[in-house]
C-alpha cells in the first residue's frame, strides 16, 4: 500500500458505481465491513542527489515495517487500519522536505517518518509543527531537532550530544582495556557542520581521557587525494587517527592510510560515513580492523539476526539507516496502537508516554524526555574478519575489539 | 610548514593525478573544439565508464588497466550513437539545441544510473591498490604512476591521429570549415559523431585509470567535469596540448595548494590560477583568438 506523492490519481465515482458499491459492502462478510480507513504515513527521504543512497535505505528500512504492520492484520485496535505510505523525495534539499510536508498534510497524511540528514529534518519537522502532526525522526543526530520546543517531534534513536559522550567512553574503555596503547591523536574531518562540531568535540574530550591531539586536519568535500593527508599525519606520528567524515572521503582517507603505510594503533570515527558491511567486503585490506561509533543492531538477538539475513536476502546491504527507518515506523505503530487511534492528538499523547520495547536495537527502557528517547545508545563496532562487529559495551557485544589492530 | 619529502611527495602526487585529469579534459576539448558546444553530459559520461569499468571488474575480474580497450571502445559507441540518434537529430545544427540535447542526456544517464546502481558508493581492490615504488623518502602508488603513463601515452596517440591520419585531418577540416569540407566530399555530420565518439572513448579510458584509485557512484562525474572545464580553459579550448599541461598544473595546484593552504582552503588555488589565465591570456595557454 504505497503512494508515491504527487502522483496519486483521483478516482470520480458515479451514482450508479456508487449503489452498486454499497449493494456490494452490504452482501460482503461483515469482518471486510469491518476495514477502517488506512493511516497515511509520508515518508520524506532524499532517494535522489548527493544524499540518494542513505534516503533510500532509510526508506526501505520504513517500507519493510508498514509491510510487516500490514501483514500482521495492521493496528489491532483500530479495527486492523493498515498503514499506507505517502513516498516523497526531499532531494537533499530542505526547502522541498518542508513543502512535502505542507503537500502530505493536505493529502491527508496522520504523521511522517524522516527525513536521513538533519538539515532536512529539521525544515521537515519545523512545518509539521504548524499541524501538530507526529513526526518520529529516523535519523538526523542535531540535539536541535529535539530542543526546540516541537512537541510533534519523536527521536528514538540517540542524539550527537550521546554519541559523541559515549564514543569517548567507549574509546577509553578499549584503550585502557589494551593498556592504553593509545597515547595520541590526529582529527581528519571534513570542513562542514557535521565533521567539525564533532571534531571540535572530540578534541575537547580527548585529553581527559589520557589522549594527546596532535592536530586537527579539516578537508573540503569532495577531496579527490588524501595523500598530503596521509603525510602529514604521519609526519606527527600519532597512535590514533580520528576520523569525522563522509562515505566517499572516509572510504579514500582510509586507503591512502594503508598506501602510505602509516603505522597506527587504530583508527577510529564517530558515526564514520563510508563504515558499513560494503565496505567491509570491497576493502577487506583497508577496513579490517578499522573501528566506528555508530548505530547498529543487538548482534545477539535472534530477531536482530533474522533482519539481516531478510534483508540481506533481498538483495540489500543492512546499514543502520535501514535498522532506523524500522524502528521509526514501528514507534508510531506501537502509539497509534496504544492510542486506538490515528489522531494527531491521541498519538502525541501516546508517544510522550511510549516504553516502546518491541525492537532489537542495544538500547536501554525507552523514556521520552521533550521527544528526545533518553534510553538510546549507539555502540563500538569493528571490522572483524570481514564483518562488522559490536565490540563495546560488553552487555551487547559479540566479540572483544582487536586493539591495536593487527598490522596490515 | 610542511618538510620537503611530504613537498616533494605532493608535487609528484599533483603530476599523477594531474595526467588523469587530463585525459578527462582531452575529451572535453576534442568536442568543443570540433562542434564548438560545451559537452554538459561530460561527467554522466565519465561516471557510465566508471561503472561499464566496475561492472567488468566486480563481475568478470577484469582489472580496470586491462580493460582501457574493452570500455573505451564500448564508450566509442555509445558516445557515436549519441551523436547519432539524440543529440545530432535533436540540435539539427543549431548549437544552443545541441548544448540543451548534451544536458538531457546527463539528466538520463544520472537518473538511470540512480536506478540501476541506486545512490550508494562503490570501490574495488586491484593488485596494484597498495603497491608502492619507493623513491628515496617518497612513497608512489604504482597504480597511479600506470594511470598517468597511460593516459600521457593516450593523448600522444590521439595527437597523432589527429595530426598524422586522413581521418583526422577530415574532422580537423569540419572542426574549421564545415561548408569547406563537404565541398572537397567529406560529411560533416559523420565527422562530428567520429569526434564525438572520440571524445567520449577518451572518458572511457580515463574511468578505467581513475576507478582503482577512486570510487563510482552516480553524482562521482560532478567531481570531475569542473576541473576537466577549467583545464579546457586554461589551456585554451580545442587545444590538446593545452589539455595536457593544463592538466598537469591543476593536478599540481591542487596538490600543493592543499599542502600549503590546507586541504579546505587549497582548490582555491585552481581557481586563482584560472583567473590569472583569463585576465593575463583570455585565450588560454595554448589557445588561438580565432
Amino acid at each position: 500500500m504505497t503512494r508515491v506523492y504527487s502522483e496519486s490519481k483521483v478516482k470520480h465515482l458515479t451514482r450508479r458505481g456508487a449503489l452498486g458499491a454499497g449493494l456490494a459492502a452490504l452482501a460482503a462478510p461483515a469482518v471486510l465491513r469491518a476495514e477502517t480507513a488506512p493511516i497515511k504515513l509520508g515518508l520524506i527521504h532524499p532517494v535522489t542527489g548527493a544524499l540518494a543512497f542513505s534516503g533510500s535505505q532509510c526508506r526501505a528500512g520504513a517500507q519493510a515495517a508498514i509491510a510487516d504492520i500490514n501483514a500482521a492484520g495492521g493496528i489491532a485496535s483500530m479495527g486492523g487500519a493498515k498503514v499506507e505510505a505517502m513516498l516523497g523525495d526531499a532531494q537533499g534539499r530542505p526547502e522541498i522536505a518542508a513543502s512535502l510536508v505542507d503537500q502530505m498534510a493536505e493529502g491527508g497524511a496522520h504523521a511522517f517518518v524522516g527525513c536521513f540528514a538533519s538539515a532536512l529534518g529539521l525544515a521537515a519537522t519545523q512545518a509539521a509543527a504548524k499541524y501538530n502532526l507526529p513526526f518520529s525522526i529516523d535519523s538526523g543526530l542535531v540535539d536541535s531537532l529535539t530542543t526546540r520546543g516541537l512537541g510533534n517531534v519523536f527521536r528514538l534513536f540517540p542524539n550527537a550530544s550521546s554519541v559523541s559522550a559515549d564514543a569517548m567512553t567507549a574509546l577509553d574503555t578499549i584503550n585502557k582495556k589494551a593498556g592504553s596503547p593509545a597515547k595520541s591523536a590526529v582529527i581528519v574531518h571534513e570542513d562542514s557542520e557535521f565533521g567539525t562540531s564533532s571534531a571540535k568535540l572530540t578534541a575537547a574530550v580527548l585529553p581527559k581521557i589520557g589522549i594527546e591531539v596532535k592536530e586537527l586536519i579539516a578537508h573540503a568535500t569532495p577531496t579527490r587525494d588524501f595523500t598530503n593527508v596521509a603525510l602529514r599525519i604521519k609526519s606527527e606520528k600519532p597512535d590514533l587517527v580520528i576520523i569525522s567524515d563522509y562515505q566517499n572521503e572516509y572510504v579514500l582517507l582510509a586507503r591512502t592510510l594503508v598506501q602510505q603505510r602509516v603505522d597506527l594503533v587504530g583508527t577510529y570515527s564517530v558515526a564514520g560515513g563510508g563504515f558499513n558491511l560494503k565496505f567491509a567486503k570491497e576493502q577487506p585490506t583497508i577496513a579490517e580492523g578499522m573501528m566506528d561509533f555508530n548505530h547498529w543492531y543487538a548482534p545477539k538477538n535472534p530477531r536482530g539476526i533474522a533482519f539481516r539475513k531478510r534483508i540481506e536476502d533481498a538483495g540489500l546491504t543492512l546499514t543502520w539507516e535501514i535498522l532506523f527507518g524500522y524502528f521509526a515506523v514501528q514507534l508510531l505503530a506501537d502509539g497509534w496502537s496504544r492510542a486506538g487511534s490515528a489522531g494527531k492528538e491521541p498519538t502525541i499523547a501516546a508517544l510522550n508516554s511510549s516504553t516502546f520495547a518491541d525492537h532489537w536495537m542495544p538500547y536501554g527502557p525507552t523514556k521520552f524526555t521533550n521527544g528526545q528517547n533518553s534510553g538510546a545508545h549507539a555502540v563500538a563496532l569493528q571490522i572483524q574478519g570481514g564483518d562488522m562487529h559490536v565490540v563495546w559495551p560488553d552487555s551487547f557485544a559479540d566479540t572483544p575489539a582487536i586493539f591495536p589492530r593487527a598490522k596490515t | 610548514m610542511p618538510g620537503f619529502d611530504i613537498a616533494a611527495a605532493s608535487l609528484v602526487g599533483g603530476l599523477l593525478t594531474g595526467g588523469v585529469y587530463a585525459l578527462v579534459a582531452l575529451g572535453l576539448t576534442l568536442i568543443y573544439g570540433v562542434l564548438h558546444i560545451v559537452n554538459f553530459a561530460h561527467g554522466a559520461l565519465l561516471m557510465v565508464g566508471m561503472f561499464a569499468a566496475y561492472v567488468l571488474a566486480a563481475r568478470f575480474g577484469i582489472d580496470p588497466f586491462l580493460a582501457v580497450p574493452l570500455v573505451a571502445a564500448f564508450m566509442f559507441c555509445l558516445g557515436w550513437a549519441l551523436y547519432r540518434f539524440v543529440i545530432g537529430r535533436v540540435s539539427r545544427g543549431e548549437d544552443r539545441a545541441m548544448l540543451l540535447a548534451t544536458l538531457g542526456v546527463a539528466v538520463v544517464l544520472d537518473n538511470a544510473a540512480l536506478v540501476i546502481f541506486t545512490g550508494d558508493t562503490r570501490t574495488i581492490e586491484t593488485p596494484l591498490t597498495f603497491a608502492v615504488l619507493e623513491v628515496g623518502p617518497l612513497l608512489l602508488p604504482v597504480g597511479k604512476l600506470v594511470a598517468c603513463g597511460m593516459a600521457l601515452l593516450m593523448a600522444g596517440l590521439l595527437w597523432a591521429f589527429m595530426a598524422r591520419t586522413g581521418t583526422g585531418r577530415a574532422i580537423r577540416a569540419v572542426a574549421r570549415e564545415p561548408e569547406g569540407a563537404r565541398l572537397v566530399g567529406i560529411r560533416p555530420d559523420r565527422m562530428f559523431a567520429l569526434a564525438y565518439g572520440i571524445g567520449v572513448a577518451c572518458l572511457g579510458a580515463a574511468a578505467c585509470l581513475l576507478l582503482p584509485s577512486f570510487y563510482v557512484s552516480p553524482s562521482v562525474g560532478e567531481n570531475f567535469v569542473l576541473i576537466a572545464f577549467t583545464i579546457v580553459v586554461l589551456g585554451g579550448m580545442g587545444s590538446f596540448p593545452g589539455a595536457v599541461v593544463g592538466g598537469l598544473l591543476v593536478g599540481v595546484a591542487e596538490s600543493l595548494g592543499g599542502l600549503f593552504l590546507g586541504e579546505s582552503l587549497g582548490p582555491i588555488t585552481i581557481s586563482l590560477m584560472f583567473i590569472l589565465v583569463l585576465l593575463l591570456r583570455p585565450t588560454g595557454l595554448f589557445g588561438v583568438a580565432r
